[in-house]
């Protein structure tokens, strides 16, 4: 058990400095939605169920959604039928 | 003496003042390297005999080296602030308590009092919804209506621009759906009917999201969860149901009118039941509402009520959000 929970900590660092270090927008909010579900699983083993549930909906559902929400307005999304109109 | 002296103050004068209108015969030197950044009217500037004023020097250079010298403060200032911040928070750090220490001031007799007494005292089995429906109630209550606030905010601010656009019989931002777009760009594109993939799955997991979203907001007492997650789950519902179906479907049956009159009510169910405590503090009425047994769904007083309550506005707050920011339209 110890040795999943260092690969998770390990694996949300990583996360966290691939989020900022990324040069593509997409895929910094994808690497973010990764890290809110392994940050649940965190949760859960730190026996914070509450907090893993609302984790997993808000952190890793709705954050994200309102993200590409926003990558879409801003153009970044890479509508490849946008570019062929 | 005197003579040497009116001629410097003389050359201080044209130095400072410029030594009046430019003459006639003014011999205009070549133009300077067209590379310099910013350099206005060079023509004007670059005289053999006309003295510049000094204001007129100030502002030429201005012109060519002040962008430099700007960037040089902006950088020098924000490290500054940069460290001076850092260093500021670090220090606030230093001075926490040590984590996990027993002398804490988080580790006082309401922890033990919330552990012991907190079954009987609200009737929950899951603490940490006794505790924040019912002896921190008020907490809850105020992050609901701030939550109420800010999509109540966004449905006034990007709900006007439409409104005029509907009064606006002639309105250029009509698409051929005959749909009002907030947007000035393209309209995003966020109903794609040939989608297959999207609609199966989302037709197999929008009712098990929908069961699950309001197990959670039920058993808020019983079980992990509660209002805030619950509603939650429910809102990434309804947005998967939006992506799939389009935004007419879940606007028949989840619009802008369900989500005031679903939100306000809730928000006022609470207020009536909570709102108490902003007048007496701390000390509680008591509750002539039955605890019931614990374990049962039908326990824990005001608990499961509240929740619903906050299960609704959260839901709808959130996909007020989704909807309102792609279509500007709920």
């Amino acid at each position: 058990m110890i040795v999943i929970e260092w690969l998770l900590l390990i694996f949300l660092i990583v996360c966290a400095i691939a989020v900022s270090i990324s040069k593509n927008l997409l895929n910094s909010v994808i690497i973010f939605m990764s890290y809110s579900l392994v940050m649940a699983v965190i949760w859960v083993l730190l026996r914070s169920p509450d907090l893993a549930i609302t984790e997993a909906a808000v952190g890793a559902g709705v954050t994200s959604v309102l993200f590409f929400l926003a990558l879409r307005k801003i153009g970044q999304m890479g509508h490849k039928e946008d570019e062929e109109k | 003496m005197n003579e040497e002296l009116k001629a410097i103050w003389r050359s201080l004068f044209d130095w400072v003042m410029g030594n009046g209108p430019r003459p006639e015969n003014e011999v205009i030197p070549p133009e300077p390297p067209p590379d310099l950044p910013f350099t206005l009217k060079p023509k004007d500037k670059y005289s053999r005999f006309h003295e510049a004023t000094l204001k007129e020097r100030y502002s030429q250079w201005v012109e060519i080296h002040g962008l430099h010298i700007f960037s040089i403060v902006y950088s020098g200032l924000s490290v500054l602030t940069c460290v001076v911040v850092v260093s500021l928070l670090l220090a606030t750090v230093a001075e926490l308590p040590p984590f996990g220490d027993e002398k804490n001031p988080a580790n006082n007799e309401v922890i033990r009092r919330y552990v012991e007494h907190g079954g009987h005292e609200t009737g929950a089995q899951n603490i940490v919804a006794g505790l924040i429906l019912d002896y921190r109630a008020f907490d809850t209550f105020g992050e609901s209506a701030v939550l109420f606030t800010a999509a109540v905010s966004v449905l006034m601010i990007l709900g006007a621009s439409r409104r005029n656009k509907q009064d606006n019989e002639l309105s250029p931002n009509v698409n051929e759906d005959g749909k009002n777009f907030l947007q000035r760009g393209p309209p995003i594109k966020t109903f794609r009917k040939d989608d297959a993939i999207l609609r199966g799955v989302a037709t197999l997991s929008i009712p098990v999201i929908l069961m699950m979203g309001c197990v959670v907001v039920i058993n808020g007492h019983l079980s992990p969860g509660g209002g805030f997650s619950g509603g939650a789950i429910l809102s990434t519902a309804l947005i998967l149901a939006a992506n799939a179906y389009g935004f007419e479907r879940v606007h028949d049956f989840f619009n802008e009118r369900t989500f005031i009159v679903s939100s306000s009510t809730a928000l006022m169910i609470y207020a009536l039941s909570k709102g108490y405590s902003f007048f007496t503090g701390a000390n509680h009425l008591h509750s002539i509402i039955p605890k019931g047994t614990i374990g049962n769904i039908l326990s824990g007083g005001l608990i499961l009520p509240l929740n619903i309550c906050v299960g609704l506005i959260v839901a709808g707050t959130l996909y007020g959000f989704y909807a309102l920011f792609s279509e500007g339209d709920m």
